[in-house]
């Protein structure tokens, strides 16, 4: 199983990174849920795959008991996963925005803050 | 319990939902901001004071003991962050009472302000490794929206390459923990500390060391990975960058000052050799960056990179002359490097430009600006007897006591090229005529409202003279900074006073 895993982490990483280097703006915004992706299958992959119960403590009993999953990196996944939403949510809407104000999405008609930057940049108020 | 641990991200928090509760009222919004702030620098005043009296503290929240339940503790050097934070967030709330537009004030700046100083404080207090995955989340939502606020053009396109890079190195840290996770079981700092030593294989925890590198070089903005500051620090408005200078990149050297202290010290030739040669690099590229400039914030901008490298100089030398002058590095640059922004604020209220060949004549006009622009500027420099003086000092004795002869002669250097900057911004800023072909744009600072005026110089008259202060008085804050390296060099200390009788 950490096989498979490991297999299909390396081909959402090397996705991600071929497309965030692209230089189209939507082309970015997947790449990073693909990174996303990509590090919570692996924070699953390192913390141990194990088939096996739930970390309930049964009635009656002060340990558990068996083969059972570890449930912190669940949690950690959840958090993260619920963290990156937000995150990315957040490009697009940054992105749409700046899409609208440039006219472009091509990453390399946005470097006046780099090119221009001994001049006043229009657009600018 | 130490509950009191907690207030440092529960005041920004309350007063950040306070104040949206008056989302129309911008008068309310501002009187509240200010309450805020003030109780968030008191609180961080008598803090400071606690733990320096009563040793590390730690606040087991719900009553976890670690290494179960999330923590928060507080040592010196948190001590130090939390403290600097109340004042650049007192000063900064002062300042943007004077200069923050209207619109931005209307869309929320003051809660995304107050979340944002949330975030700062809370990634300082934290004692587990997700928990400051986390709040580092929470400080970088609101100054993605803080620098994207306005959504000037500019502003976008640094926004856009600051989401992406910051959101790559959230990403990297959030691997390093699960690896971290899968290797030793545990997540809390000081249990992870003395977990690692014991690891069998140590290769996988030198793997990971880089990874810690990486991903808080990257928020830290250290050399090669700094490419996104100078692209969007210098967009926002004065206030907004200011507070972004003292204080974000800072975060990152923090818990770059945590990790390779706390945790990762098993392979100190391999880890924090490359540090110092990291150190060099950030150093020499960010001031020779900085000399290309011809903006005011972009080269003040280019300076938060080349001292950043005398901060984790100090780091990468691990003697505890090298951490306190890191740590007494860190508290000075904080509050003079924020000052610097807010002048450049100032002129640019002024003459409607951050353009230096635009610039000129500042000086004769206003004398008292020209002053209050030098004691920050020479202090950056390390001209004594201002703090900067005694920072780089403190930092180059340490090189020199561990033989890193390179590593003086190159801070040695970069320190004359700041001074070198700092006159340029001088010549043409303060002192050369302005073009009449420029000068339309201007306005008196008579002309503008007197609580305007006011709110803008008061910060930069108290920052400065906390520079004074400090360089004046080294003494204490040296002393200071000499025991948060001892706790930092004895991680037994830190782990003791988390794990208690755990162990």
């Amino acid at each position: 199983m950490e096989f498979v895993l490991a297999i299909i982490v390396g081909i959402l990483a090397t996705s991600a990174f071929y497309l965030m280097l692209r230089r189209s703006l939507v082309k970015v915004i997947l790449g990073m849920v693909f990174l996303g992706n990509a590090v919570n299958l692996t924070i699953f992959s390192v913390a141990r795959v194990t088939k096996g119960y739930a970390a309930f403590i049964p009635e009656n009993a002060s340990t558990l008991e068996g083969v059972y999953a570890d449930p912190l990196p669940q949690a950690l996944i959840l958090t993260a996963i619920v963290i990156g939403f937000g995150t990315q949510a957040f490009a697009i809407a940054l992105f749409r925005k700046a899409f609208q104000k440039v006219g472009d999405d091509d990453l390399d008609k946005m470097n006046s803050t780099d090119i221009m930057c001994n001049e006043d940049i229009p657009g600018d108020k | 319990m130490n509950s009191i641990l907690a207030m440092p991200v529960v005041f920004p928090l309350f007063t950040g939902i306070i104040m949206l509760f008056f989302w129309k009222h911008r008068q309310i919004q501002r009187i509240i901001n200010f309450l805020g702030s003030t109780a968030t620098l008191a609180l961080a005043i008598y803090l400071t004071w606690y733990i320096k009296t009563s040793g590390i503290q730690c606040l087991y929240i719900g009553a976890w003991k670690a290494p179960f339940g999330i923590i928060f503790t507080a040592d010196l050097l948190t001590m130090t962050m939390i403290l600097v934070s109340g004042i650049i967030g007192f000063a900064t709330s002062i300042y943007s009472l004077g200069t923050m537009d209207e619109t931005r004030e209307h869309f929320g700046y003051y809660p995304l302000l107050q979340i944002m100083i949330m975030g700062i404080n809370g990634s300082f207090m934290t004692g587990d490794l997700f928990n400051m995955f986390v709040w580092f989340e929470v400080l970088l939502i609101s100054s993605f929206s803080l620098v994207a606020l306005g959504g000037e053009r500019s502003q976008l396109e640094g926004a856009i390459k600051y989401v992406i890079l910051n959101l790559l190195s959230s990403s990297l840290f959030v691997v390093g923990v699960g690896i971290l996770y899968g290797i030793t079981g545990g997540l809390n700092m000081a249990d992870l500390a003395r977990k690692i030593p014991m690891l069998p294989n140590q290769g996988i925890v030198n793997v990971m060391a880089m990874f810690f590198l990486i991903s808080f070089g990257i928020k830290a903005a250290i050399f090669p990975l700094f490419f996104w500051l100078p692209a969007s620090y210098h967009t926002p408005p004065a206030a907004v960058s200011a507070i972004f200078a003292g204080m974000l990149t800072k975060v990152g050297v923090y818990a770059l000052f945590r990790v390779f202290t706390l945790i990762f010290v098993t392979n100190v030739a391999f880890t924090h050799t490359i540090i110092i040669i990291i150190a060099m690099l950030t150093m020499l590229s960010g001031v020779l960056g900085a000399a290309s400039q011809m903006e005011f914030r972009r080269i003040l901008s280019f300076h938060i990179i080349s001292q950043i490298g005398y901060m984790i100089l100090g780091l990468g030398l691990m003697t505890p002359l090298g951490i306190a002058g890191g740590v007494f590095y860190i508290f000075h640059h904080i509050i003079v490097k924020t000052n610097l922004f807010f002048v450049s604020g100032v002129v640019n209220e002024l003459k409607g430009t951050y353009l230096l060949k635009k610039l000129g004549g500042v000086l004769k006009l206003y004398p008292l600006l020209g002053l209050l622009f030098l004691i920050p500027a020479l202090s950056l420099g390390g001209v004594p007897p201002l703090s900067g003086f005694w920072a780089k000092y403190t930092v180059a004795v340490a090189a020199v006591e561990k033989g890193e002869y390179l590593a003086l002669a190159v801070s040695l250097f970069v320190g004359l090229l700041t001074l070198f900057s700092m006159i340029k911004i001088w010549n043409e800023v303060f002192w050369k005529e302005q073009k009449a072909e420029f000068a339309a744009e201007q306005q008196a600072l008579r002309q503008l409202p007197k609580f305007k005026i006011a709110m803008m110089f008061v910060p930069i008259i108290l920052l400065a003279a906390i520079t004074l202060f400090i360089g004046l008085n080294p003494e204490p804050f040296l002393d200071y900074a000499n025991e948060a390296a001892q706790q930092l060099l004895n991680p037994s200390i830190y782990i003791n006073a988390v794990l208690g009788g755990a162990q």
